[in-house]
Order: C-alpha cells, then structure tokens, then sequence
C-alpha cells in the first residue's frame, strides 16, 4: 500500500467529484424551473414566460453537456483508482448506477428531443409534459446516485460472502429512512441553485436595467421560490442530522466538535477544533441541553464524544466541522436574503434597493458552496471508511497503484477540467449577459437530442433534416 | 441469467467499437483535413451521432461493474493509465465538438483538441485490447504486472492497428455521408487505408506465430473458430472491388463486417475466459441476486429501447449530408 498514491487518489476523487456535482446541481434545479416556467405560459399565456424558458434552456443545455461530459469520469476512476471496493460492491453498486446511467439515456433519448426539436411540431401540453419529463428524469438520476451513495454510508439489505457485498434485499437498499432523508435534502438543495441563479440573473438584469419584464418575473419567482424551500430544506437537513447521530456517531462528533461524552450535550457554534490535544479553542458554545435538542430531538438524551472512539476511526475532524458550519452559514444567509428580498419585491420595494440587488447578485455562488460543503461533511466526515463501518478508504484502493501514476492521473484531470471549465463557465457567463432574445426562438437548424450543447451554437452544424420535417 | 448479460454485453462492445469507431475515425482524419469547408463537412457528418456513439462505452462500463465487477476492477486497475488517457482523449474530443462552435479566434484549439483527442483515445483502445491478447501477467487473480506491464511491441502495433482500422471505418462512413471534396478525398484515402489494415492484419499474425501468443492455441483447438476470418476475407473482397467501383455505401458495410469478424475472433478465441486465461466468465459474474434485480428494469425494458432509439436515430439521419446547406439561413 502506497499512501502517497492513497492520499493522491482521494484527491483525485475529490477534485473530480466536486466539478462534477456543480453542473447536476444546477440542471436538477433548472429543469424544475423549466416546467413551472412552462406550467406557467401554458396557463396565463403570457409571452414573457416563453422568453424566459427559452433563454434558461439554452443554459441549461450547455450546463447539462458539462455534466455528462464530466460525470463519464466517475464510473471509470471507481475501477482505476479503487478496484478493491469496485470489486467487493460491484454487485450492489453497479446496477444502482446503470440504473443511473439508463434512466439517463432515456431522458437524453427522448424527452428532451422534443425539448430541443421546438414547440412547432407537438401539442403544448405534450411540450409541457416532455419538460416535466425531463425534470422527472434529472430527479430519478439524482435518486440513483443518492441510492448508491447512501449505502455507502450506511450500508444495509446486503451479506458478505467470499468478500464481495452480495445484496440480499433491495428493497432495504432503496428504501430506507437514511436515502429518504439525504435524496429530498441533495433535491431540495438543487431547486435553490436554480432559485438563486435565476433570482441573481434577473438583479444582475435590474441592475444593468435591461429586460425589465423578464427580471422582474425572474427575481420574484427565484427569490419567492427559496423563500418557500429554505425553510423545508432546513428542516430535511436536520433530518440527516438525526440520521448521521443514529448511524454515524464519529461523524456527528466531528461536526460538533464534540470531545467527550455528555448527558445532555452542549452545542458548539464556533470553535478551532484543536485535534491534537483533544480540546476546541476560541469556543463559543450553548449550554446543555442545546446540543442533545438539535443532534436528537431530546433534552436529556445522551451525546457521544470522539473520545470514547478509537482514533484509528475518527474522520479528520477540522474539515467536516468547518465544511458544515460554511453549509449552514450560506443556508441562513440565503433564507435571510431569500426573505428579505421577497418581502420587499412583494411590496414592489425591492427593484429601488440597489444594494439588495447587488447583494442577491452576488449570491449565486452560495449555493454551490453550500452544496460543496455539505457534500465534504458527508464524505470526509464518513472517513477512514469507505463503506461506513465496513470497508476502510485505505483498503479499498487499488492496491497496486503507485504513486507515479496517481500523479500522472491526477495532473491530467486537473488541466483538462481547468481548461474546460474556464471556457465552459465563460460561455455560460456569455449566455446570461446577453439575456434572453425577445423574439421567439425558433431552432433556425437542426439541433438533435444528443448535442444538448448545440442549442446554443452562435452558427449551425450542417445536418440533413429528418425525412419530411423541414423545408 | 450470466448468459443474457454476456450478450448484452457482448452486443454494448461491439456497438461501441462500430458506432464510435466511425467517428474517432473521422477525428483522425480530420487532423489532415486542410481546409474549413472539409472540416465542417467532416464534423456534420457525425455530428447528430457521436455523443450517443459514445453513450455505449458508459453503458459497456456499467454493465461491467454491475455484472462483472472483477473484470471491471481488474482491468481499469490493471490498465491504468492506458484507461485514465482514454477518458482524456474522450473528453477532449467531446467537448471540442461543442465548443468549436461557440468561438472563432480559438477554433483552431479545438480543432487541434478534436483530432487529438481521437487519436488518443483510439490509440489507448487498440493498446488495451493488444495487452490483453498478449496477456497481461496475474499472480493468483491478482495483477502483477507493473506500472507499463500493458506496453509491449504488440500492444503498440495494435495500438496503431486500431487508428488504421478506425481511420479506414471513417473514411468509408464520409464516402457515404458526404459529397463533393469530402467524398473525393475520403475515396482516395480508402484504398490507402484497406492496404494499411491488410498490413497490419498480416504483421500481428506473424507476431504471433514468431511469439505463439497463447491465443494461437485456441485456434488449433477450436477449427470451428476459422469462419470469422472466412467472413472477414470475403468482405475485404467485395472491399477491394467496391474501392475499384468509386461505390460510396460498400465499403462502409464491408469494413463494418470485417470489425464484425475481427471482434467474433477475439471473444470466441478468449471463450470462456473474459480476461484471457486468468477470470472466466462464471468467476466474474455477480451474484444472481443483482443479475436479476438488472435484468428486470434494464436488461428487458431499457436496453431493448436503447437499441430501438439507436436505430431510429441512425434512421432519421440516413442520407447523404449537404454541405452547403446549413447556412441557409443566415
């Protein structure tokens, strides 16, 4: 075992992993608001809300690209890089995420074909139904992959036989309060990405005072939105609270900061976890029973503390205590503005504050942080295990992988997503500085269901049309 | 149960190698196109087709994990940086695909990111599959091989085996898709190609006679084994005499077929095992368990209809592309 290409390996997987999870966050988020966009124009027939769909369409091909592009990547590495857990897991792992993959294929297959292909050719409730569809198909995606990565986190319906995780009751895999709690939660998380980007999209808009119509609509909408989903996605968080104190003791003490046992705990808002002399410094702390009432629902109920688990399976405590308190932190900034903002933009105040725009402009990437964060409480916080209890990280690596090539791979990813992204971000920056075009969009070439990139090519790919469609 | 997803399996690979074969073939050949228009001609004629080409290499990985989880981890591990390079040239390529139209100052990154990418990663296939003939080295199921234990003299001239094969399917799908300066050259780098191929093909066997690669044996074992290369010399036949003929839809199913062959050979030679001579196909498999709980979503109703959508598609895109058409309405 070569740690040096254990510790370039998780790096590697994190890096990864974290360019991935920005673009499924935010087209999870915008095929939601796509369809009520859509539900919207089809019921009010106000023309303003085809713009706006149309434009955010555009986004959210480019977005949608960058994901699938990105997320290729993900399956192999599990091979490359971690082949004794792809080997034992494979038989659970493995089919939740073909599942992934072919309820993916089905999505990009068909619906939104008929997203891309224009209004022109179907009925508007089947273009509706094919956006639902769409945003139904982003969902199932997001269900799988929470599937998978909730058994890595409590791991259950399965037996070890010969070393290899054979499942022995899917239902227990799939439906189980810990995937119910996490999958609303990592949902919820992507509708207010997309709340957000569009609320900041039309503030950026006012600010600029172009597009009046389509700002307004989106600034209200995206603001009204979060305004309604902060508060539930408080509380399904607090529901995975429950689950990692249930299931994960060792990570819920990390994110506490929480160093001996205590009967009722104390909760620490603040602190410098100082892991060597098992102790916080600069704490700021509510007294007992606060943290017994937020980690379980009790005033009296019984808290563990890191010392009473062996070091050897503590995570690193300084990133998931921080990671989480960053996630909190973004959620409550983006309930307050969320709130503020539509309590102001209903009283017809808020397009005359200039520097609540400017701030709800500026908010668009605390989402993505919060998700990031909330994500590295989760997985970090799951360490040394790779399969919660059962597998260690250490010992799921490939375990012939040398240091050199663990460099090599990662140096590699690393240039090849800087320069796509930067470009991928300016584009999509370009995108939304131009707005939205005022007239309606019709597809002036030939886009196809596979190139959901090509929406918004500036010049047409040559491409025959479908037999009898054109001309 | 494990047999059904042999053949899904089986029929995942040999659609992969076909349909993106076509289009990393015409990214070779695109680096040596020398003029806008025939780039442009190029890129439209795989364009509707190549990310859902390319879908099939992810549907490939996951059947793999989920039905044969050693096969997976043994050989991305064993494979490892051969793997990690291809996923490079993949995305390069894809994403060349797209962004090369949103710009015009930087077209030429992309266009260099384009043929590049699709030289790589048909470079790193054909490695890949010339290791695991030639054998990659186990001790007890386990690799043993080395960081370079993939690299060999053979693997490398599989390696470039492949871009040849690849080029050659590429340049028969342009002689097909496109017309005027697209389709001349493409019909003059056909016979090129075909003889460059034929090489090939002759140099491996001799390879292998000189080194009795452990896959020669089989071959004396199972005679039965002789009709893929009859179909595959019948088909470089008609081959030959479509190329004489300026045929344009010939020879793209001819070298289609030939592939076909050559794949037959390859998976009937390595029978039962699915790395050569060290997992078979029943040690690999999973257990029934997650075989069936696949084969009831997946296997019956998603992948038939992936392979409904795939022939639609081809369907709608059948004809020949016009090349200056598409910017009729500008």
């Amino acid at each position: 075992m070569d740690m040096t290409a254990l510790l370039l390996s998780r790096i590697q997987f994190a890096f990864t992993i974290t360019f991935h999870i920005i673009f499924p966050s935010f087209t999870i988020g915008l095929a939601a608001w796509l369809t009520i966009l859509e539900a919207l124009h089809l019921g009010t027939g106000r023309p303003a809300y085809r713009v706006i769909f149309e434009f955010w369409l555009k986004i959210f091909g480019v977005a949608f690209g960058m994901g699938v592009v990105s997320g290729i990547v993900m399956a192999f590495q599990l091979g490359t890089n971690w082949s004794v857990l792809s080997r034992m897991s494979g038989p659970i792992q493995g089919p939740l995420l073909m599942y992934e993959t072919f309820t993916a294929f089905m999505l990009e297959a068909t619906f939104f074909g008929v997203l891309i292909f224009g209004r022109s050719r179907v009925p508007p409730w089947f273009y509706f139904f094919s956006t639902a569809m769409v945003a139904l198909g982003t969902t199932f995606s997001a269900f799988w992959i929470m599937v998978n990565n909730s058994w890595m986190q409590v791991p259950s319906g399965y037996v070890l036989e010969k070393g290899v995780f054979v499942p022995n009751d899917w239902s227990k895999i799939l439906f189980n309060s810990v995937v119910w709690s996490r999958f609303p939660h990592m949902l919820l998380a992507s509708y207010l990405t997309g709340a957000f980007c569009v609320a900041a999209t039309g503030a950026w808009y006012m600010l600029r005072r172009v597009y009046h119509a389509e700002s307004r609509i989106m600034l209200r909408m995206g603001l009204g939105l979060a305004a309604v989903l902060m508060p539930i996605q408080l509380f399904f968080g607090h529901l995975n609270g429950i689950y990692v104190n249930t299931y994960q003791p060792s990570k819920m003490a990390a994110i506490e900061g929480r160093w001996n046992d205590e009967k009722p705990g104390s909760e620490v808002l603040f602190a410098w976890p100082d892991v060597k002399n098992r102790r916080n410094l600069f704490a700021i702390a509510l007294p007992p029973p606060f943290g017994s009432l937020i980690d379980s629902d009790s005033l009296t109920a019984a808290e563990t503390g890191l010392n009473s688990i062996p070091p050897e399976n503590w995570p690193p405590v300084v990133i998931p205590f921080f990671a989480f308190r960053i996630m909190v932190g973004c959620g409550l900034v983006m309930l307050g503005l969320a709130w503020l903002g539509s309590y102001l933009s209903f009283r017809h105040r808020l397009a005359y504050i200039r520097p609540l725009l400017w701030l709800t402009f500026l908010s668009f990437p605390l989402p993505f942080i919060a998700i990031i964060t909330g994500w590295f409480t989760a997985e970090v916080g799951r360490q040394p295990w790779v399969v919660f209890g059962v597998l260690r990280t250490a010992e799921a690596m490939t375990p012939f992988l040398t240091a050199r090539e663990a460099t090599i791979s990662l140096a590699i990813f690393c240039s090849v997503y800087a320069f796509i992204f930067l470009f991928g971000t300016f584009y999509i920056y370009r995108l939304i500085r131009t707005g939205p075009a005022r007239q309606p969009f019709e597809v002036s070439h030939i886009v196809v269901p596979n190139r959901p990139m090509s929406l918004a090519d500036e010049e047409p790919i040559q491409v025959p049309s479908p037999v009898g469609a054109r001309e | 149960m494990v047999m059904f997803w042999v053949s899904v399996l089986a029929i995942s690979i040999l659609l992969y190698v076909l349909l993106d074969g076509v289009d990393l073939g015409v990214g070779l050949l695109f680096g040596l196109a020398n003029s806008e228009a025939k780039r442009g001609g190029m890129l439209s004629a795989v364009a509707p087709i190549w990310d859902g080409n390319e879908t099939w290499l992810v549907v490939t990985a996951v059947i793999l994990w989920g039905a044969f989880p050693v096969v997976f981890a043994t050989l991305l591990s064993a494979l490892y940086l051969p793997v990690i390079a291809m996923l490079l040239g993949l995305i390069l390529r894809g994403v060349a695909f797209e962004f090369r139209y949103k710009t015009h100052r930087l077209r030429w990154i992309w266009d260099f990111s384009f043929a590049g990418g699709s030289l790589i990663a048909t470079f790193m296939q054909g490695l890949m599959v010339g290791a695991l003939v030639e054998g990659l080295q186990f001790t007890n199921g386990e690799y043993s091989g080395g960081e370079v234990g993939w690299l060999t003299p053979f693997a490398v001239l599989c390696g470039i085996g492949l871009c040849l094969g690849y080029a050659l399917l590429g340049a028969c799908w342009l002689a097909k898709k496109c017309d005027a300066d697209v389709r001349e050259v493409a019909h003059r780098q056909i016979p090129v190609l075909a003889v460059g191929v034929l090489a090939f093909l002759v140099l491996v066997f001799a390879y292998a006679l000189a080194e009795h690669l452990p896959i020669l044996h089989r071959w004396i074992d199972r005679p039965y084994l002789f009709v893929f290369p009859a179909i595959g010399s019948v088909a470089a036949t008609v081959l030959a005499f479509s190329i004489l003929r300026h045929n344009d839809h010939w020879p793209f199913y001819m070298v289609a077929l030939i592939f076909v062959s050559a794949f037959g050979t390859l998976a009937f030679s390595f029978w039962p095992y699915m790395i050569p001579f060290a997992i078979t196909i029943d040690e690999a498999a999973s257990p029934r368990s997650s075989l069936e709980f696949m084969f009831w979503g997946c296997g019956v109703v998603v992948f038939p209809l992936m392979l409904l959508y795939t022939v639609i598609s081809y369907s709608v895109f059948r004809g020949k592309v016009r090349a200056a058409s598409g910017y009729e309405h500008h």
